[in-house]
């Protein structure tokens, strides 16, 4: 799937997000973005499932990195995670997941996903300088609230890497504009307190709390959290800008017989969640 | 003696971010901001009202039973030859540990909150049997998360946290320790944030705990200070405290640290020694990161995962440290050492043998410092050493560790 964002975005920016967002917008859809954990189970099957997963429908990818001491994360991505890391997986691993993918697709975004330690120790110019080469254009770390975006987010925002950040139930509306001061390329809404993989939200109550977001802000939000089959999906994609669904996939790729049998059914489920987002708001 | 002048106090931070020099800050998920701003206000109202502090005085004493004693541990220091060792009871608290001092100055918060479930991490278990025993006084839920490795080591304070009406859950991540039950702390927090006060047991975490925890324990080295005054008539030339993340060590320290005079030493754990994988002396054998809500010295590898600690005990078995000692560090205010998982077994015998006092394993790694350090010291030199907690909850692993030497068979019962 390539989607030509020029005739679509008179606004003309030039992020790759930006494009995708706005072209899944003029399409009047949700666009589906997915979460994998990079390496997980290990580095030819992730890659394998990464390579695939915009031809099975995904409009955005979040790649995990690794960390050993997930905080935000419930069973699946923390298990996810330590397979990961048991096979190998590094920084520079998953920076060649990013640019092997970039060799095939030059239009569908990667967000790279974790916690800030790895980044910190690798140093963050460093960092960023390798990240933009390998062409990733967002990074989500959850353990970077607004208060600390000298550390990370103003610095990525000068390299061309969006700063996606995470907004809760929790972030009342004194808080949202310091939320969403320095995003870019989309807010993550994070439907229910709680870790990933937690229990799915209402989608009344999540459809009110994103209209209070809107009021603040002409970003797309995407929203995630409890995200598992179509129906959800579909129910989440009627109002929201995206949806995100990461444990689900996670959870086929850690109880398939064989890693090629993983990456199948990772497949699978995203072609069924992009179906879905496809006629939810027909 | 003379006190600092010249210079800034070293007892302001943090600043207004958490930051103590590069280290602290407010690392945490979005979900939880709020709640720590939240906290953070309280915590500053708290400071303000008198009635707060009258009540957490009032149970200090007749509840806690402070003061704790200063003692002067007299066949200690003449078999040493060297230094006066004096000795901070915290080990006669309530509960066995200057852990209470924190727990209770946190419940009296959570109450002002409207907090109904109290949850906490713990290694040792005696930070959970604090909490443990505050939730009970105060009729509060109460939920502790402790490593399975931990709960194996340390059975008696599990034992006593159920009998005190907690939930002991046991965390399997990881080597089943504390930063993992630190982990899961957090996720319940994050998914049980309305209703839920998390009594971080340690000078760590998101700003304001390592402020405030060390706030309830400064409470020691206010006490060792007017003692000392009391008995020689002047301060300490040296204090001695171990430390895993800690706290017991920042209670002493904190209200000397403008007393240039006062020679300050942290000793970490190095566990199998330092020169080995298996230690847990974050300053001497780690390099900052960012982990459970601060920046500070992390055992770590190059790609900036975490390690695994390795310390007998379980109390200093963290693979990080407050971010205040880690700026007291980094500015040379104090020194930090490290004691071997033999040199605190010899430490805790020869307390056990000389005094009639059996101390908590980690305590045992602060007298082991002194065991080097005392007999080169002359007869005229004040040392304080913080005796931070009992050690009826080691007797398993002593037993193991010691049987053969002791006569002790463990298998025979």
């Amino acid at each position: 799937m390539s989607i030509s964002a020029t005739d679509t975005d008179k606004a003309a920016t030039d992020s790759r997000l930006d494009r995708r967002f706005a072209a899944v917008r003029a399409e009047s859809r949700a666009a589906l973005v997915t979460y994998i954990t990079a390496g997980d189970p290990g580095y030819d099957a992730s890659l394998a499932t990464f390579l695939g997963m915009a031809e099975a429908g995904a409009d955005v990818i979040e790649l995990g990195m690794p960390f050993t001491d997930p905080m935000a994360d419930g069973l699946a991505i923390q298990h996810a995670t330590q397979r990961a890391l048991k096979a190998g997986q590094t920084m520079d691993r998953t920076l060649a997941m990013v640019s092997e993918f970039r060799k095939q697709d030059q239009d569908t975004p990667i967000v790279l996903m974790g916690y800030y330690n790895p980044i910190y120790r690798r140093g963050v110019a460093r960092f960023l300088e390798q990240a933009s080469d390998a062409g990733v254009d967002g990074l989500i770390v959850v353990d970077l609230p607004p208060e600390h975006d000298d550390e990370l987010c103003l610095p990525a925002a000068q390299a061309g890497i969006s700063f996606i950040r995470l907004a809760t139930p929790t972030t009342n509306s004194e808080r949202l504009p310091s939320v969403l001061a320095n995003t870019s390329g989309f807010l993550y809404y994070v439907s229910s307190n709680g870790v990933t993989g937690g229990a799915a939200p209402t989608a009344e109550k999540v459809e009110a709390e994103v209209g209070r977001i809107r009021e603040h802000t002409d970003i797309p939000v995407a929203v995630g959290f409890g995200i598992r089959t179509a129906e959800q999906a579909a129910r989440i994609g009627r109002f929201a800008d995206g949806v995100v669904v990461g444990s689900a996939l996670i959870d086929l790729q850690a109880n398939a017989e064989t890693p090629e049998q993983g990456t199948h059914d990772v497949h699978a489920l995203t072609r069924e969640l992009a179906d879905a987002l496809r006629s939810a708001r027909k | 003696m003379s006190q600092s002048t010249a210079t800034a106090s070293l007892r302001q931070g943090p600043d207004a971010k958490g930051f103590f020099g590069d280290f602290g800050g407010r690392f945490v998920a979005e979900t939880l901001m709020p709640l720590i701003l939240h906290l953070q206000r309280e915590y500053e109202a708290a400071q303000q009202d008198p009635a707060f502090a009258k009540e957490l005085a009032g149970l200090s004493a007749d509840y806690v039973g402070r003061q704790s004693p200063l003692y002067f541990a007299e066949r200690l220091t003449e078999k040493l030859g060297g230094a006066k060792v004096y000795l901070k009871r915290e080990d006669l608290m309530h509960t066995g540990a200057h852990k209470i001092n924190n727990a209770l100055g946190q419940v009296l918060l959570a109450r002002r909150m409207g907090k109904q479930r109290i949850i906490a991490e713990t290694g040792a278990g005696m930070h959970g049997v604090a909490t443990a025993t505050v939730a009970a006084r105060f009729g509060l839920d109460c939920v502790i998360y402790m490593g399975s490795t931990d709960i194996h080591r340390q059975q008696p304070n599990v034992q006593r946290m159920q009998l005190l009406g907690a939930k002991v859950v046991p965390v399997t991540a990881g080597d089943g320790t504390l930063k993992d039950a630190m982990n899961e702390a957090l996720r319940d927090w994050v998914t049980n944030v309305d209703d839920t006060f998390y009594i971080i047991g340690t000078v760590a975490g998101p700003h304001p705990y390592p402020q405030l925890v060390r706030d309830f324990q400064s409470v020691i080295g206010k006490e060792v200070r007017t003692q000392i005054l009391e008995k020689e008539g002047r301060l300490p030339d040296s204090l001695v405290a171990c430390i895993g993340g800690g706290s017991n060590a920042m209670g002493l320290f904190h209200p000397f640290l403008d007393d240039e005079s006062v020679e300050i030493i942290g000793v970490e754990a190095a566990g199998e020694g330092l020169d080995t994988p298996r230690h847990a002396a974050s300053l001497k054998g780690g390099k900052p990161g960012v982990l459970h809500g601060n920046r500070t010295f992390l055992l770590q590898d190059e790609e900036g995962q975490i390690g695994d600690a390795h310390s007998i005990s379980a109390g200093l078995d963290y693979p990080g440290i407050g971010p205040e000692h880690a700026w007291l560090h980094d500015i040379k205010r104090a020194e930090y050492v490290a004691a071997t998982d033999q040199e605190a077994l010899d430490a805790f015998q020869m307390l056990c043998r000389l005094e009639g006092i059996i101390p908590a394993l980690e305590s045992a790694h602060a007298l082991a410092e002194v065991i080097k350090r005392a007999p080169e010291l002359p007869k005229d030199h004040l040392m304080v050493v913080n005796l931070s907690g009992r050690g009826d909850k080691d007797m398993a692993t002593v037993t193991h560790h010691l049987a053969d030497e002791l006569g002790l068979n463990p298998d025979a019962a």
